[in-house]
C-alpha cells in the first residue's frame, strides 16, 4: 500500500463517518479497516477516542477544501452557545451522577463533554455533502421519534416509567437531613418524566394554537382584500360596461383604475381608504366628491361633529362610500342623502336615497355589495351596518362604529371639536 | 324682533289653501325665471328684486306672505333685507335660499328672522311644499340646517351653566328635538318623522317650529363661538 503524500487530510470519497480515518490510513498506508477499529476500542474504552476523532474531524480539513469545520464555527456564535448550553447540561448530570451512585459517568465525563459539544459545531457548520452524511446517520434515530404513533407512545412510556421510578427512588432513599440536593434532584427527575408523557402534547397544542391564530388572520386578510378588490377594480368593471358607448370614459377610468390599482400593490396604499382625508369631515367630503364625479348623481352630505380619522373609522368611511356608490348605481334616485354624526361614543353615517328600493330578503348571497363590503367590513371592526329598504320605499344604509378610546382622548386634546 | 315659533301670518288658514304671495330675491335672474317657473301655478310670484334696497322697498310695498330671500345677496346679504323689514312688517314670512352653505351665513339670517332655510339644489315640488309649509306659520329646515342645529346644539349645556344669559329652557334642545333634527339631517320628510316616531305631522312640526324659536332667541354662547369656528376652518 502507497504511503500518501502531502498534509494530513479527511478523505472524501470512502468515509463512514467524517473520513478522519480514511484520511489518516492513506496518509499513512494504514488498512483503512484497522484504523476504524483501533479508534472505536478507543471510543469504548475511555471515550477518549470518540473525542479525538471528533476533534480531527473539526480541524482537519477534508481533501480539496483548505478551511476547516473549526474555522467556520468561530464565527458561528449561534452555535458555540448551543454547544455552551450543552455543555453546561451535562455538567448538570455530572454533578447528579454521584447521586446516583453511577460513578463510572465521571471517567467519561471530560471526553463525553468535548464531543457533545464538538458534534454540535460540526453539525452547524459542516459542508452541505457532510450534513447529508451526518443526517443518514440520524435518520434512524429521528425515524424513531417520528414512526408509528404506537411505537413512539410505547418508547414514551417507557422512558417517562424509568424516570419516575429513578426520581421516586431517589427521593426516597434520600436520607432525612443532610442531603437536600437527592431529594431536589428526585424531584427534577419525577418532572422530567411527566414532560417526557405530556410535552409532546403541550408541544402539539401550541402548535395548533398558533395554526389556528394564521389561519384565521389569513382569512380575515383574504376577506378584507375581497372586499377592497371588489370596492375598486369590480366597481370600475362594472362602470366600464355601462359606458362602454363612450370611450374616453372607459380610458379614464381604467386609467384611474390604474393608478389606484398600482398604489396598492407596489406603494401599500389601500384602494377605498381615504388617504388625503385625515378626518371625517373631509372623508365624506370627498366620497361625495368622488361619487358625484363618477356617477352623475347629487350627494347630499350634513356633518354633525367631527374627529381624526383611525383604522376604524377608515374602515366606517370605506363602507359609507360602498353604500353611497351602491345607492348611485342601483336606486334609480336623483340625490343620495348622507348624514354623519360624530358623538362621543360612537360616529354613525346614514346612506339614503328614495330610489326604486329592494327587498333586503331577496338579494341573492353572490351579490357581493352590501352583504360583504358593507356588512362584514363593518362587524371585522366592531361597528355594526343595518339595511332598510322596501320595493318603492327607497333605501337606507345605518352605519355604526365605536370610537375607540385613542380617538376619542384625541379629540378630547384638541377642545372646540367635540 | 318679538318673533316666536307660535306666531301666526296674517290669515294662516286661508293663505295656507290659497296661493301665497311670493317675492323673488336674488341677484341673478337666471335663478329667478327659473324658480319662477318651477313654483309655477301653485304659488303666486308677485314680484322679483336682485338687490338689498330695491327689496325692501317692493316688501314694503306689496306685503307678500312669504320672500324667498337669496343669502349672499350684493350690499349687505339677505341679512340687511330681513334687519330693514322685520320691525316694520312682522307678517311678512322669510324663506331663506342659499347654494353656498357657509354655515355663519346660514345661522345669521335664521337669527335675523327667516323662517327656514333649503340649498338651492332643492326640487321644484319640494320648493313649493317649503313655501306653503312657511305660509302656514311652519318652519323649514333643510338637511344642511338640521345638521348645522345639532352641530351648534352638540355639547353638553354644561358648559354654558353659570353664563348670566344662560336660559336652560332656550339653550338647550330636549331629545325629541334632537330625534327630529337627525331624522330631517338623515333626509326624512315630515311625514316619515311621524310615522318613524309615531307622532303626528303636527307635532313634528311644533318640534321644529321650537327649535327654530331656539335657534333665534338663544342667547347660548356655544352658537356664536361655533360659527366663529367654522369659519376659522
Amino acid at each position: 500500500m502507497r504511503r500518501g503524500a502531502g498534509p494530513l487530510r479527511r478523505a472524501r470519497q470512502d468515509r463512514m463517518v467524517g473520513g478522519v480515518a480514511a484520511g489518516l490510513a492513506e496518509r499513512m498506508g494504514w488498512d483503512v479497516t484497522v484504523v476504524r477499529c483501533v479508534f472505536v476500542m478507543a471510543a469504548l474504552a475511555s471515550g477518549f477516542g470518540a473525542a479525538g476523532y471528533v476533534l480531527a474531524w473539526l480541524l482537519l480539513p477534508m481533501t480539496g477544501e483548505s478551511a476547516t469545520i473549526a474555522s467556520k464555527a468561530m464565527t458561528d456564535r449561534r452555535g458555540i452557545a448551543l454547544a455552551g448550553a450543552l455543555v453546561s447540561l451535562l455538567v448538570v448530570v455530572l454533578l447528579i451522577a454521584p447521586q446516583l451512585r453511577a460513578g463510572y459517568l465521571d471517567s467519561i465525563a471530560t471526553p463525553l463533554l468535548v464531543t457533545a459539544a464538538g458534534i454540535v459545531l460540526i453539525w452547524r457548520n459542516a459542508s452541505e455533502d457532510e450534513q447529508g452524511m451526518i443526517q443518514h446517520f440520524a435518520e434512524p434515530l429521528i425515524g424513531l421519534a417520528e414512526g408509528r404513533v404506537k411505537v413512539r407512545i410505547t418508547l414514551r412510556l417507557i422512558i417517562a416509567f424509568v424516570l419516575a421510578a429513578l426520581g421516586i427512588a431517589l427521593f426516597a432513599s434520600a436520607p432525612a437531613k443532610g442531603a437536600p440536593l437527592q431529594a431536589v434532584s428526585g424531584v427534577l427527575v419525577v418532572i422530567a418524566a411527566i414532560a417526557v408523557i405530556l410535552g409532546p402534547w403541550w408541544l402539539r397544542l401550541a402548535r395548533d394554537l398558533v395554526l389556528e391564530r394564521q389561519a384565521r388572520v389569513r382569512a380575515e386578510e383574504r376577506a378584507d382584500m375581497a372586499a377592497r378588490v371588489h370596492d375598486s377594480v369590480l366597481q370600475t368593471l362594472a362602470l366600464i360596461q355601462r359606458r362602454a358607448q363612450d370611450p374616453q370614459q372607459v380610458v379614464a377610468l381604467a386609467r384611474a383604475q390604474e393608478r389606484e390599482l398600482r398604489a396598492w400593490l407596489f406603494d401599500g396604499r389601500a384602494p377605498g381608504t381615504l388617504d388625503s382625508a385625515t378626518t371625517i369631515a373631509e372623508g365624506v367630503r370627498l366620497i361625495q366628491q368622488d361619487v358625484e364625479a363618477q356617477h352623475g348623481i347629487a350627494v347630499e352630505v350634513v356633518t354633525v361633529g367631527d374627529c381624526e380619522l383611525d383604522d376604524d373609522l377608515s374602515a366606517l368611511l370605506a363602507a359609507a362610500r360602498e353604500a353611497t356608490v351602491n345607492a348611485a348605481k342601483w336606486s334609480g334616485a336623483e340625490v343620495v342623502s348622507v348624514f354623519v354624526e360624530v358623538e362621543p361614543e360612537e360616529v354613525s353615517v346614514f346612506v339614503r336615497d328614495r330610489g326604486r328600493g329592494f327587498d333586503p330578503g331577496a338579494v341573492s348571497s353572490d351579490r357581493k355589495g352590501l352583504a360583504e363590503s358593507v356588512h362584514a367590513r363593518m362587524c371585522r371592526r366592531g361597528g355594526s351596518a343595518r339595511v332598510r329598504s322596501a320595493p318603492g320605499q327607497g333605501t337606507e344604509v345605518s352605519l355604526t362604529m365605536p370610537r375607540s378610546a385613542a380617538n376619542r382622548s384625541a379629540a378630547n386634546r384638541e377642545p372646540g371639536r367635540s | 324682533m318679538n318673533m316666536t315659533g307660535t306666531a301666526t301670518p296674517r290669515d294662516p288658514g286661508l293663505s295656507g289653501r290659497t296661493r301665497p304671495r311670493v317675492v323673488i330675491v336674488d341677484d341673478h335672474g337666471l335663478f329667478r325665471s327659473g324658480v319662477r317657473s318651477e313654483l309655477g301655478d301653485q304659488v303666486q310670484v308677485i314680484g322679483e328684486a336682485e338687490d338689498v334696497q330695491p327689496a325692501i322697498e317692493l316688501i314694503a310695498e306689496l306685503l307678500p306672505d312669504v320672500v324667498l330671500l337669496d343669502v349672499h345677496l350684493p350690499g349687505g346679504g339677505g341679512q340687511a333685507v330681513l334687519a330693514a323689514t322685520k320691525p316694520v312688517h312682522p307678517q311678512v314670512l322669510f324663506l331663506a335660499l342659499s347654494a353656498s352653505d357657509a354655515p355663519e351665513d346660514v345661522i345669521a339670517v335664521i337669527r335675523a328672522g327667516a323662517r327656514g332655510y333649503v340649498t338651492k339644489t332643492i326640487s321644484g315640488p319640494e320648493l313649493v311644499a317649503a313655501v306653503q309649509r312657511i305660509a302656514a306659520g311652519d318652519a323649514v329646515f333643510s338637511p344642511r340646517l338640521a345638521g348645522f342645529v345639532l352641530d351648534a346644539f352638540a355639547s353638553g349645556p354644561a358648559q354654558d351653566v353659570g353664563q348670566p344669559s344662560f336660559d336652560p329652557e332656550l339653550d338647550q334642545l330636549t331629545p325629541r328635538e334632537r330625534e327630529v333634527l337627525r331624522l330631517i339631517a338623515r333626509g326624512y320628510t315630515y311625514k316619515e318623522i311621524a310615522r318613524e316616531l309615531f307622532i303626528s305631522v303636527k307635532t313634528v312640526e311644533t318640534h321644529v317650529s321650537s327649535v327654530l324659536r331656539k335657534l333665534q332667541l338663544s342667547t347660548r354662547h356655544q352658537l356664536t363661538k361655533w360659527a366663529t369656528e367654522r369659519r376659522l376652518t
